[in-house]
């Protein structure tokens, strides 16, 4: 059966834009749950919902003013944080309430948009359009080529800002673009599991990765890998059982975080006991 | 006599953070090859001092001079400085070994460095797959060190915590600063509260408390009971002065 399922036009565009944005979320997403900007991912996604709305209502592609809001909204956040004292997660606090108003006071102003809001807010990873497809690919590839070359840099400021601004690395630059990035790549998971579910895609394959003890770039291999196989196991599944895409990609990506704390705490329990008996 | 160079010159340097002076007319030099040991009560301006040399402040003023270049015009001669920060832990799960960081040394200079040798010089080879959040104070310490002798540096900044580190391990430390100083040839400015270590390593002292209270040999400073006699009322002081604030 997942042969057949497999050779469905729709089916094929859905996985490759799922194993794309996948990839992506969680390299971005290991950077910010170091910097413990783990729910930076939900502030961009509300700002990119804010967006949304105004590309419905002013009858502009809305990935494009997605894109102009969120990025802009994310360089604003980033200067704040750079030249003021407010602590980082009231920022995000912040813009993530203003982008979810935003949405939702222009949605009230036209009298409800049509189903296309709730396929934002929820993904519809099944309906992405070939156009959709070609889009998400090159803006994956972008980023990905940007993080691969300067991911080095990235790792340095996200171990210690002080240290890396002291070797001659331009920070507050990189930051900038780092951002940016996030921004991006935020935009272009939407259609995968909405706007509401984005930092699961973010936070949960990295926290597992890490859970795994290994050095940045297997920590950051392990993390993409889960990140994969959530997606892709979720698609077929949600198929199959005809549920919800988005919902059953987060579950199976909390399923693969849980099991991998249960082997993990049961290894570290037996390594105790064998201790104990070997000292007794 | 061999003239030496001068490896860092501050001269008349000034510090105002909001209405307090931070420092007050700071003058020194340090010729290459020195071991300048800086001492002084918390609060004494060594940190900013440091963020001074290093370009992370810079409206300060005076001038400071690294090389025989003014590192406000020529940034690139801060390249030539190791920093070796005050970080006395990393998170426990942080995903990086230490291999990892000290790889992170050799970006943002140009040179590709060499890795194995600086973990060799600080004894951690056997460690370079280690988790860095598994570490000992310690030990960390040495990763640093080893991140910054990555490009070679000629000159290090070495800000030492001053809890945290058993005596053992300590004196492994000051023996490692010793043999970087002697057998690399790398001078070193070193701030730290063990005046005892101070006293065997360093062949200059600066002594400040936001202004330069002494600067000179280190014999100079621990064989005049009368400065050290002034030295630890100063540092009283400040303690009083900070337990003071804390209350």
């Amino acid at each position: 059966m997942v042969f057949e399922i497999l050779q469905a036009a729709f089916m094929q565009r859905a996985l490759i834009t799922g194993i794309a944005v996948a990839i992506i979320c969680s390299a971005v997403g290991l950077f910010l749950v170091l910097r413990r900007h783990s729910l930076f991912g939900d502030a961009l996604a509300h700002l990119a919902f804010g967006g949304i709305a105004v590309g419905l209502f002013t009858n502009i592609y809305p990935i494009w003013t997605a894109v102009i809001v969120s990025v802009l909204a994310a360089l604003g956040m980033t200067k704040l944080r750079q030249s003021t004292n407010i602590p980082p997660d009231a920022t995000v606090a912040v813009l993530l309430s203003s982008g979810l108003a935003l949405g939702i006071v222009l949605v009230s102003l036209s009298g409800g948009f049509s189903v296309d809001l709730f396929s934002f807010l929820f993904g519809s990873i099944l309906l992405v359009s070939q156009e959709e497809l070609f889009m998400i690919l090159a803006l994956s590839a972008a980023i990905m080529a940007v993080l691969l070359a300067l991911y080095k840099k990235f790792m340095y400021i996200t171990f210690d800002e002080e240290q890396a601004k002291v070797s001659g690395l331009q920070v507050s630059k990189l930051n900038y673009l780092f951002i940016v990035l996030a921004s991006i790549a935020v935009i272009a998971s939407i259609r995968l599991v909405g706007i509401l579910l984005i930092s699961s895609l973010i936070v949960i394959p990295n926290i597992t990765a890490i859970l795994l003890g290994k050095g940045f770039r297997k920590t950051a291999a392990i993390s993409g890998a889960i990140a994969v196989i959530g997606v892709v196991a979720g698609i077929l599944l949600s198929y199959v059982a005809n549920i919800a895409s988005g919902g059953t990609i987060v579950l199976v990506l909390v399923m693969i975080f849980l099991a991998t704390l249960a082997v993990k705490y049961s290894s570290k329990k037996q390594r105790i006991e064998k201790l104990k008996t070997a000292r007794s | 006599m061999q003239l030496e160079a001068e490896a860092v010159k501050v001269e008349r340097v000034s510090y105002d953070y909001g209405h307090e002076k931070i420092l007050d007319d700071i003058s020194f030099t340090v010729q290459e090859g020195d071991l300048l040991g800086i001492i002084g009560p918390n609060g004494a301006g060594k940190t900013t001092l440091f963020s001074c040399m290093l370009g992370l402040i810079e409206d300060y003023e005076g001038i400071i001079e690294i090389l025989g270049q003014d590192i406000r015009k020529k940034k690139k001669v801060l390249q030539q400085i190791g920093y070796v920060p005050q970080k006395k832990s990393v998170e426990r799960g942080y995903p990086a070994t230490v291999e990892d960081i000290v790889s992170l040394g050799t970006i943002g200079k140009g040179s590709k460095g060499n890795i194995r040798t600086a973990l060799e010089t600080v004894g951690l080879t056997d460690y370079k797959e280690r988790r860095i959040g598994e570490l000992s104070g310690g030990q960390l310490q040495r990763v640093f060190i080893a991140k910054a002798l990555v490009n070679e540096p000629r000159l290090f900044i070495l800000d030492e915590p001053s809890t945290g580190i058993d005596v053992e391990t300590q004196n492994k430390f000051y023996s490692l600063l010793r043999k970087l100083n002697k057998e690399n040839h790398i001078t070193m400015i070193w701030a730290s509260h063990d005046l005892e270590a101070i006293n065997s390593l360093a062949n200059r002292v600066a002594c400040i408390n936001r202004n330069m209270f002494f600067h000179g040999e280190s014999h100079e400073f621990f064989e005049n009971p009368e400065l050290l006699k002034k030295y630890s009322e100063s540092s009283m002081q400040a303690h009083m002065h900070e337990q003071h604030h804390h209350h």
